[in-house]
């Protein structure tokens, strides 16, 4: 069945917050979680991709949570926004990125960017899980 | 990956590919409204390249 096959069903109060926690943990495991397929799997699918290249590619995973630094700041916030794949990345040892290397700078771009899909991608849930959306 | 080119392709695609989805409904216009999305990424960054190849690095 197509995710446009499925109508917008009745809002489910119990599943809206663990829709968005699993969204946010794991791209597309929200839409997983509330039975849309499809979604969830392109979602998990092209995110998860644009994370892994960046990483590949050298980016920065560095935790920052000052305020001395604004725009450390909102990049630390846009790469948490990946959810467990971020600090999963981070545990592996590949919090540092290499300054030095040609890609550094797409690398942070692609793992900024996936974050920031996924703040997309959790409303998208929310939207979904209220019954404003099929 | 050290292709500028294949960097913006694989850019390009993914993020139109969450945009698609997350914009349309059915497939048919999830894929015209994607590749529509990815030539707009691609052509916009060919044109702001060269827009700014006279200025110096």
């Amino acid at each position: 069945m197509s995710d446009s096959q499925v109508r917008a069903r009745p809002a489910d109060a119990a599943r809206v917050l663990p829709a968005c926690i699993f969204a946010w943990l794991l791209p597309g495991a929200g839409h997983l979680y509330l039975g849309r397929r499809g979604k969830g799997l392109i979602f998990l699918g092209a995110i998860g991709a644009l994370f892994l290249l960046g990483v590949a590619m050298d980016s920065r995973l560095q935790l920052y949570l000052g305020f001395e630094d604004p725009l450390a700041l909102l990049f630390s916030l846009a790469q948490m926004a990946m959810g467990a794949p971020y600090f999963a990345a981070r545990a592996l040892g590949f919090e540092a990125g290499k300054v030095t290397s040609v890609t550094y700078e797409y690398g942070n771009t692609f793992t900024a960017v996936a974050g920031l899909l996924n703040i997309l991608v959790i409303l998208d849930a929310l939207d979904t899980a209220r019954g404003y959306k099929g | 990956m050290r292709s500028h080119l294949l960097t913006l392709l694989a850019f390009s695609v993914l993020v139109s590919t969450v945009f698609a989805t997350l914009l349309r409904d059915e497939p048919k216009e999830r894929l015209r409204f994607g590749l529509y999305a990815v030539g707009a990424f691609v052509l916009s960054t060919l044109l702001l390249g060269w827009l700014m190849n006279p200025f110096p690095s």
